[in-house]
């Protein structure tokens, strides 16, 4: 196919456009000063007024943001060590295992994890007594471990594309393990590292089914509560939360990407 | 010795978790689907009673796999899932390919814009575009407004609880999973490939046919299982978008557990859709390792 095929590039359009189509029109609308979604009444803010004066959302968003930044905290931890393990440890008891435990979470459906985390959390409670009810543990412990799964992939990527020279030349200088991890490798795969620990954030932040099995009452999460106003209908208010959230994911997005590019550019002036 | 033992710190940590938060929740749920439910909390009856370290008296049956074998919303339910996510995986690889063709192809300033805008609603909760597809959609959404303000239709139309909708939101839902990997094949390819094979004749549609394509298979195969699988156990999508006839089993698992209370029988779904989902999973793994 030519490189400048009409077609083609219509057809892709037609992709964008169906991506993004509904997102533009649901921040227009947040704009609207009347409570109707169906009637335009002019430009206004008030529902992000009105957005910062709901307590409820508030104190969701509080739980979410909780809940995600120790859950990737947690991931990013042990995501790491899984992550060394398999691209560092060619042969150890049980590396097959881990690495097929490590990569399940990811493509698991939502509504098995959360079900099974749920039962499982049902029968410690029973046997050990603990965890006592569900509640912001239990949802961490739940992220978490998906969290983990991704940031191991991640890592791993990056370990194996990685010269294992450097690592060498510090243990001919003397230098010992967990010296070098710390002082060579964790710097050198800290944007893996942090690009991981955003997407477990994002994923966290993001998760509906798996919070609904495992969460207790006073943890609830902001898509929990979320997905309970939009079985009601569509709101400006909501609308208006989704912009905010929309527009820090993309300057987020924007900004690593910024980001990398000149960290690459760099590398290529060397 | 000291070796081993630094080795063990960094595998048994990560190792214990996943064992206890992954692996054993599955056989908790294997368990209490062979149980029987009661009206206790909680509400499903032991299968097995402990003498000291040992189980004995074990009273689990199957009698919930009969029940889901013999009533037809469960059988239909699997059945509808498997349909639905089959055809928007389809759908989805339609749609993306172009998209990922388009990327692979453009100059490196393009190509890094064409990317950051399917990365972006990656990153962007599902649970928002689908209440942003919402909107669009209702009887007074933004397209039945709009095409009565032209005066195209004079009544609404029923956009909204319908298998289009619970298919499109699909398909927008996942597209970017499916992008990723059709682009990162496409990327791989080498253009003197295309070329060669334009010199020695073939059309444009021929080499796309027989050159490209082919080649991209890894990717189609890897992308069409990341949108499918997802999509069999999806619960958001037909709960907010589907029909109250749309039986979808993550819908129907829900139920169960949630308005139904019948843990053991929420518990025998789980499993059945994890050993139907046990091969495009394998697949998937093989697929992936194929492709590093």
């Amino acid at each position: 196919m030519s490189k400048r095929n009409p077609v083609i590039l219509a057809l892709a359009a037609f992709g964008y456009a169906i991506l993004y189509i509904p997102i533009l029109i649901m921040i227009i609308y947040s704009f609207n000063s009347s409570r109707l979604v169906t009637v335009w009444a002019g430009w206004s803010t008030k529902w992000y007024g009105e957005l910062l004066k709901d307590g409820q959302i508030a104190d969701a968003a509080w739980i979410s943001l909780v809940v995600a930044f120790w859950a990737a905290t947690i991931g990013i931890i042990f995501g790491i060590m899984i992550g060394y393990a398999l691209a560092r440890m060619r042969r150890f008891k049980g590396r097959l295992i881990l690495s097929g435990m490590a990569t399940a979470p990811i493509v698991m459906p939502e509504v098995v994890t959360g079900l099974s985390l749920l039962l499982l959390f049902i029968s410690m409670e029973q046997i050990i007594g603990w965890p006592a009810g569900r509640g912001l543990t239990t949802v961490i412990i739940a992220h978490a471990t998906f969290a983990m799964a991704f940031v191991a992939v991640v890592v791993q990527g990056r370990l194996s594309d990685f010269d294992v020279s450097i690592e060498e030349a510090a243990m001919d200088l003397g230098a010992r393990q967990p010296w070098i991890f710390f002082t060579i490798t964790l710097p050198v795969i800290m944007p893996a590292v942090i690009a991981g620990w955003l997407l477990a954030f994002t994923l966290s932040f993001d998760d509906l089914v798996i919070a609904s099995f495992v969460s207790g009452p006073g943890s609830t999460t902001l898509p929990m509560l979320v997905f309970s106003k939009v079985r009601l209908g569509v709101t400006p208010e909501i609308n208006a939360l989704a912009t905010v959230i929309v527009a820090v994911v993309a300057i987020g997005v924007v900004l690593a990407n910024l980001f990398t590019l000149r960290n690459q550019g760099s590398d290529n002036n060397k | 010795m000291a070796q081993r033992l630094k080795r063990y710190l960094v595998i048994l940590p990560p190792f214990a978790w996943l064992l206890l938060f992954f692996l054993i929740p599955f056989f908790v749920v294997f368990q209490v689907s062979l149980a029987d439910l009661r009206l206790q909390r909680p509400p499903f009856s032991p299968i097995f009673d402990w003498d000291g370290w040992w189980p004995t008296n074990f009273t689990g049956d199957l009698e919930n796999y009969w029940f889901l074998l013999e009533d037809s919303l469960y059988i239909n339910s699997y059945l509808n899932s498997l349909k639905t996510a089959f055809f928007s995986s389809l759908v989805c690889l339609a749609v993306g390919y172009p998209i990922a063709y388009v990327i692979a192809r453009a100059t490196p300033n393009w190509r890094n814009t064409l990317l950051l805008l399917v990365i972006l609603p990656f990153w962007t909760s599902s649970l928002l575009r689908i209440y942003a597809l919402i909107g669009m959609y209702s009887t007074n959404g933004f397209i039945n407004t709009s095409l009565l303000n032209i005066g195209i239709i004079s009544e609404p139309l029923q956009l909204m609880n319908t298998d289009f909708a619970v298919y499109s939101a699909i398909v927008i839902t996942y597209l970017p999973l499916m992008i990723l990997p059709l682009y990162s094949t496409l990327q791989k390819l080498d253009e003197d490939l295309l070329e060669a094979s334009s010199d020695l004749g073939a059309s444009p549609f021929q080499s796309f046919w027989q050159v490209t394509l082919p080649l991209s298979a890894p990717g189609i195969v890897a992308g069409c299982l990341l949108v499918f699988i997802p999509a069999v156990g999806e619960y958001v999508i037909p709960a907010l978008m589907g029909g109250p006839g749309q039986l979808m089993i993550g819908k129907t698992l829900w139920t169960e557990y949630f308005n139904n209370r019948d843990w053991p029988l929420a518990s025998s779904v789980a499993m059945i859709m994890l050993a139907v989902l046990v091969i495009p999973m394998m697949w998937l793994r093989n697929a992936q390792s194929a492709r590093d």
